[in-house]
């Protein structure tokens, strides 16, 4: 049974959000997701200042196995990236939901984050996939 | 559903995480790929490959027909030793890589699961005119029990005469006890021992290994595993398109005088002409290459067969196949960047070491 944060919001394509109070939002992958890709040893982070639209690509975590593209969950401006994943990319395996996060996004609109899904919804898109 | 091989429900008590391997529902980890990768090249690990195809061949005409199939030669080894070899079809191209167990009056061959039905129906068509039987034996098992302890940590649940086989044989040599095959093989670059045999001993047998402290590692270790080897994989490195002289295999070809085989004048033909070569990649950033990526070099463009993440190396290895004449320095593109590469000649890693040369 994969570990479902009630406080984020989630794509359809397994990254998380979670809003910070200045406006600018953490993303990573779920831990449904890290775990369906197995150990992750390399991943690809978009470039500070960046402008992302929602789906745009922002990444790509590989595995040993399989390369998996991250997309932009919400729009807005990347603040930052963690950095600590280019030596330690088995963070996002560790802690999904904590070290492990990818980027840090300034949102554009705030309203964008009522089109992802909330926990609820993404436990039942998980178990339809079973 | 797929197929299911005997250790099946131990997959699943173990917490495998099971894929569809060729119409099979085999273990591709059993939670850490890397972790079982590691024990594999740092103590033992265990496998579990009874899909694999076994067929006997017998009769009074196998060997000469086996000299026929092949493009290498049965006769290179004794009775008691396997031998590593390619099926070609007349344009040279690879039908299936398989081992031959040489034994006292017939042979047994290993061929790939995902390649059963056209290998048997080649090997029957091929076998008109020869006085021989072409047996597959559904019912026998495979493990590989892979790493530098292996062999003792299996010795040690053995009874004697089975443990004195293990401890005993030489690389490529095999002993059979009983309804046991034991080959000193694997597709590892570690010292290991396949041993085919009885689906229920099988159950067995790995239950013990279990007890005993054995890793069970699924499919996606083997993979990682072969590739530090340089060992190729059928489907990926090589097809019926692609001759064992583009695979890097041209060692497996016994071209002598005496003795016609399916593909020979080919790989005469292509041997004369000039081929593409097939070669190590190591990325030098970081990234992991993957099988179908270009590569660009002074020589011309070429393309990664196998590529992933090396856990013993820390970085990203592939197989290449390339213009004759590429060394040095290349490019690989990944996601539209070019990014550098070293030209080596694998293997990557043996018995634990990294043995890669530039």
């Amino acid at each position: 049974m994969s570990d479902i944060r009630a406080e984020l919001r989630y794509a359809t394509s397994h990254e998380w959000v979670r809003l910070e109070d200045d406006g600018t939002a953490y993303v990573g992958i779920s831990d449904h997701a890290q775990d369906a890709m197995g150990d992750l040893v390399y991943v690809e982070l978009p470039d500070v200042g960046q402008q992302l639209e929602v789906t745009d690509e922002a990444g790509v975590v590989e595995s040993v196995k399989a390369a998996s593209d991250i997309y932009a969950p919400v729009s807005g401006e990347i603040v930052a990236i963690n950095e600590a994943l280019e030596d330690t990319p088995e963070l996002v395996n560790q802690d999904p939901y904590g070290d492990g996060w990818l980027f840090q996004i300034r949102l554009n609109d705030k309203s964008e984050l009522e089109q992802l899904l909330s926990a609820d919804d993404y436990r039942t898109q998980l178990d339809s996939e079973d | 559903m797929g197929h299911r091989t005997p250790l099946y429900d131990q997959h699943v008590a173990a917490g495998a995480r099971l894929v569809d391997f060729g119409g099979w529902d085999m273990p591709v980890h059993y939670g850490s790929l890397l972790d079982e990768h590691h024990a594999v090249r740092a103590d033992a690990g265990m496998f579990d490959v009874s899909h694999m195809t076994v067929v006997d061949v017998t009769g009074v005409d196998a060997r000469a027909y086996l000299r026929y199939l092949l493009a290498n030669d049965v006769d290179r080894v004794p009775v008691g030793k396997a031998l590593y070899a390619a099926m070609l079809n007349e344009e040279g191209g690879v039908i299936d890589d398989l081992i031959v167990y040489r034994r006292q009056d017939d042979y047994r061959l290993v061929v790939n699961c995902g390649t059963r039905e056209k290998d048997l129906a080649w090997l029957a068509k091929q076998s008109e005119g020869f006085a021989v039987q072409v047996v597959e034996r559904p019912e026998l098992a495979i493990v590989a029990v892979q790493g530098p302890r292996a062999r003792e940590r299996l010795s040690a649940l053995l009874g004697d005469s089975r443990a004195a086989a293990v401890s005993g044989l030489k690389v490529f040599a095999f002993a059979e006890d009983g309804d046991w095959l034991i080959a000193r093989t694997g597709y590892t670059g570690e010292d290991g021992v396949e041993i085919i045999l009885p689906g229920a001993d099988a159950t067995a047998l790995w239950q013990q290994l279990v007890d005993a402290g054995v890793r069970p590692c699924g499919l996606g270790a083997r993979d990682t595993l072969r590739l530090e080897a340089g060992m190729n994989l059928y489907g990926n490195d090589m097809d019926e398109t692609v001759t064992p002289l583009q695979a890097g295999m041209g060692w497996t070809v016994a071209f002598s005088e005496d003795r016609d085989f399916i593909g020979r004048t080919a790989l005469m033909a292509q041997q004369q002409a000039g081929h593409e070569q097939f070669v190590g990649l190591i990325l030098e950033g970081k990234g992991v290459l993957r099988a179908h990526q270009k590569v660009i070099s002074a020589t011309g463009e070429g393309e990664i067969t196998s590529g992933t993440f090396s856990p013993t190396l820390g970085l990203s290895i592939a197989l290449a196949r390339v213009p004759a004449g590429t060394e040095g320095k290349a490019e690989v593109e990944i996601r539209g960047k070019r990014l550098p590469v070293s030209i080596v000649r694998p293997p990557f890693v043996r018995h634990g070491k990294t043995v890669y040369q530039q």
